[in-house]
C-alpha cells in the first residue's frame, strides 16, 4: 500500500516538473485598453508556442506600481511613462498597438459628420462654447439647423489613457487649455459630466439630449453612435477611422525612450487624436523570462495586426515594430 | 483515575472551542486595527502635505498635484441625506403596513418581495439609474423643477444625472434594509399591548402612532443607521449618474462627487504618489465618518432605551 502511494506521489511530482519545464508561464499586470486584443493574442500565443500569460487588467497606474515592484514579469500602461521614470526603475518601454478616439454627440436631429475645428473642440471643453447654436459650430456647418440647446459636456470620471490621449489633443491644439487645464490621464475638466468607462460616458450620450463627448473609437464602431469630422493639420476634415489613425501613426515622431506622441499629427488624412499603448519590461528580467517576453513581442508584431485591425485597434507601422524589435533585444538582455 | 480522565476530556474541547471562536472574534478586531494603520500610513503623504486644509479646499488637480476634498465630502453627505428624506417615510409606511394592516397571505409575499430588491446587485442599480430613470428626469422631472429655481435646490439645467437621481437611485437601493427591519421590530411589540390600546378604544392609526412606533423607537434607529451606512459607503449605483463632477452645490439638478466614486474613479490609473495617497485620505475620512455615526447612533439608542425601556432588537 505504502509504496503504491510513494510511485504514485512520484509519478505526479515527475508530472509536474516536466510541466514546467515545457511550459512557461509570464506574468503580467495593467492596462484596461488593450486587454480584449491582449487576451485574444495571449490565447492564440498559448496555443501555438505553449508560453502562458497571465494577464490582470486592473489599471495603467496599478501596472506601474506592479512592475515598479517587479511582482509581475511585464507591465501594460495606456499613457507612456517619462524617460526619467523608466530610467529610475530600469524599465524598457514601448509600444504595442494603437486606438483612436472619437468625437460623438446626441443632437436630435444631427447624424454622423458633424464638422468641429479643433479650437472648437478645445472652447466647449473651457466652457467658452456654451450652446449648440453657437456661430463657431453653426458657421462650419451650414446645413444644419442647430437648436438653441445647451451643450452638456462629458468625459471620464475614471483615469484612462483615453483622457490621457484626448488632453494631450486638446493641449497642442488649445494654448489656453495647455496653461489651465494640462494633460494626463484624469485632469480637472473646467466643465461637464463624468461618466465611468468608456460605456459609461456612452450611456450618458446616448441618453442625453445635448451632449458632446469624446469615447475611445473600437466603442463607438462597435454601438453605432455617430461622430465628428475633425479639421486635422493639413487643413482636411478626417473621420476617425483605422486607415486614417494608421496614417497618423506613421507619421509619429520616435524619441529613443519610445515617448511616442502623435495626436494633431501631420500628414494628408492623419486623424488628429490618436495614441498608442505600452508595454514595460524591467531590462534586467531573467533571462529565460527575458528571451519569452521578446519571443512573444515578435510574434505579437508579426501575427497580430488582422486581430487588432478586427478589434478596431490600429497596428504599429511596421518601421516602427523592426526599431522596438531592434532595441528590445539590446536593452533587455 | 478513570474519572479524572473522562473529567479532562470534557473540558479539554470547551476549552479549544473558547479559544477558537475567542481568537475568530480577535481576527475581526485584528483585521480592524490593520485597515487603520494602513490608512493612516498611506494618507501620511498627503496630511503631511496638506494638513486639515485638505478637507475644506475645493481643488482636485491630478496635472497641478493639488487634491481638496471637500466637494466629495459634501457629496457623499448631501446624497445620503436625501437618499435617507425619501427612504424614511416610504420605509415606515411599507413597515408599518406590513405589520398592523395587511392581510396575512400579502405579508409574507410582499415581505419577500421587498427583501428580493436588496439582493440586486448595485451595477444593476446604476445601469437602470442611467439607461431609464436620466432620460425619464432629463425629459419630464426635472424641466418643471427647473421652474422652481428661485430656490436654491432647483437651479441649473436638467441634466439626468447628479444629485437627485443619485438620491433617488439610494433611496430605493436602502428601502428594503429600512423596511424590512424596522416591520421586524414592529413584529416584536407584543400583541398585548396593541390589544390594550384597542381596548381602550384607539383607532389603528393611534395604535400604531401611540404603541407600536414609541416601542420600536431604537430597532427603527438602528435601522436607519444600517441604511445610512449603506448609502454612505455605496459606489458602482452613485458613480453611474452623479455626473462625477466636484462642486459644492446644493441644487438637487446639479452633478456631484462622493468620495467612495472618486476612489472607484481614479485608484486604478492614478499615476502620482500623491494623488494615491489623497485618495486613501479620503478612505480615511470616509471611514471615520461611518464610525463617528455608528457611534452617535449607539448613544442615542442607548438613551432611548434607558428612558423609555422600549423594545430591543
Amino acid at each position: 500500500m505504502k509504496k503504491i502511494l510513494m510511485i504514485a506521489v512520484s509519478a505526479v511530482l515527475l508530472a509536474a516538473s516536466v510541466c514546467t519545464a515545457s511550459a512557461m508561464t509570464l506574468n503580467a499586470a495593467g492596462a484596461t485598453f488593450p486587454y480584449p486584443l491582449y487576451s485574444k493574442w495571449f490565447y492564440s500565443y498559448a496555443r501555438q508556442t505553449g508560453t502562458k500569460i497571465n494577464y490582470a487588467a486592473i489599471g495603467s497606474g496599478a501596472g506601474i506600481q506592479q512592475i515598479e515592484a517587479r511582482t509581475v514579469d511585464f507591465g501594460c500602461s495606456d499613457a507612456p511613462l517619462s524617460g526619467a521614470e523608466q530610467s529610475k526603475n530600469n524599465l524598457f518601454m514601448f509600444p504595442t498597438v494603437g486606438g483612436a478616439v472619437a468625437m460623438t454627440y446626441n443632437l436630435p436631429g444631427v447624424r454622423t459628420g458633424l464638422k468641429l475645428l479643433p479650437s472648437t473642440i478645445a472652447d466647449i471643453y473651457l466652457g467658452k462654447i456654451r450652446k449648440w447654436n453657437d456661430p463657431e459650430i453653426t458657421r462650419l456647418n451650414p446645413g444644419i439647423n442647430f437648436p438653441n440647446m445647451p451643450v452638456i459636456v462629458v468625459h471620464r470620471s475614471d483615469g484612462s489613457g483615453t483622457t490621457n490621449i484626448f488632453t494631450w489633443f486638446l493641449s497642442d491644439v488649445s494654448p489656453e487649455w495647455r496653461q489651465r487645464v494640462g494633460s494626463g490621464t484624469s485632469v480637472n475638466w473646467p466643465v461637464g459630466l463624468g461618466g465611468k468607462g468608456n460605456q459609461g460616458v456612452a450611456g450618458t450620450i446616448q441618453k442625453t439630449r445635448g451632449t458632446f463627448g469624446y469615447v475611445e473609437l473600437a466603442y463607438v464602431l462597435q454601438s453605432g453612435m455617430t461622430y465628428a469630422a475633425i479639421r486635422n493639420s493639413s487643413g482636411n476634415w478626417v473621420y476617425p477611422t483605422l486607415a486614417n489613425a494608421r496614417e497618423a501613426a506613421s507619421h509619429a515622431k520616435i524619441p529613443a525612450n519610445f515617448y511616442i506622441k502623435f495626436t494633431n499629427a501631420p500628414g494628408k488624412n492623419s486623424y488628429p487624436i490618436a495614441g498608442f499603448t505600452f508595454m514595460l519590461v524591467p531590462k534586467n528580467l531573467a533571462p529565460a523570462k527575458a528571451a519569452a517576453v521578446k519571443s512573444y513581442v515578435r510574434w505579437a508584431y508579426t501575427n497580430g495586426d488582422r486581430d487588432a485591425l478586427s478589434l478596431d485597434y490600429v497596428p504599429l507601422p511596421a518601421k516602427l515594430k523592426a526599431r522596438i524589435l531592434n532595441e528590445l533585444n539590446r536593452q533587455v538582455r | 483515575m478513570a474519572e479524572q480522565l473522562s473529567r479532562k476530556k470534557i473540558i479539554s474541547p470547551e476549552k479549544i472551542f473558547m479559544g477558537m471562536t475567542g481568537l475568530f472574534s480577535l481576527s475581526v478586531l485584528l483585521i480592524s486595527v490593520v485597515v487603520v494603520y494602513e490608512l493612516f500610513s498611506a494618507s501620511e503623504p498627503a496630511f503631511h502635505k496638506f494638513g486639515l486644509k485638505f478637507l475644506i479646499t475645493k481643488e482636485w488637480d491630478p496635472v497641478q498635484k493639488v487634491y481638496g476634498a471637500l466637494p466629495f465630502i459634501w457629496g457623499t453627505f448631501y446624497t445620503s441625506l436625501l437618499a435617507l428624506l425619501i427612504a424614511l417615510p416610504v420605509s415606515l409606511g411599507i413597515a408599518i403596513f406590513l405589520s398592523e394592516l395587511a392581510p396575512a397571505w400579502l405579508r409574507s409575499s410582499a415581505g419577500f418581495l421587498i427583501e428580493l430588491l436588496a439582493a440586486i446587485p448595485s451595477l444593476i442599480f446604476g445601469l437602470w439609474g442611467l439607461f431609464v430613470l436620466s432620460p425619464i428626469l432629463q425629459q419630464y422631472i426635472e424641466p418643471p423643477l427647473s421652474n422652481l429655481s428661485w430656490l436654491p435646490f432647483f437651479t441649473g439645467y436638467p441634466l439626468g444625472l447628479g444629485f437627485l437621481n443619485a438620491g433617488l437611485l439610494l433611496a430605493v437601493m436602502i428601502i428594503p434594509t429600512i423596511s424590512s427591519i424596522s416591520r421586524d421590530v414592529m413584529y416584536t411589540v407584543p400583541a398585548n399591548q396593541r390589544e390594550g390600546g384597542l381596548a381602550l378604544g384607539m383607532t389603528r392609526w393611534e395604535v400604531v402612532s401611540k404603541v407600536v412606533i414609541p416601542n420600536s423607537r431604537s430597532g427603527i434607529l438602528g435601522a436607519v443607521v444600517l441604511g445610512l451606512g449603506r448609502a454612505l459607503g455605496e459606489t458602482m449605483a452613485v458613480t453611474m449618474v452623479i455626473g462625477n463632477t466636484p462642486q459644492f452645490s446644493l441644487s438637487l439638478l446639479d452633478p456631484g462627487y462622493t468620495i467612495s466614486s472618486v476612489i472607484a474613479n481614479q485608484f486604478t490609473e492614478a499615476f502620482d504618489k500623491l494623488q494615491i495617497s489623497a485618495l486613501v485620505e479620503l478612505g480615511l475620512i470616509l471611514f471615520v465618518i461611518s464610525v463617528i455615526i455608528n457611534a452617535f447612533a449607539k448613544l442615542l439608542m442607548l438613551r432611548m432605551n434607558r428612558f423609555s425601556g422600549g423594545a430591543r432588537i
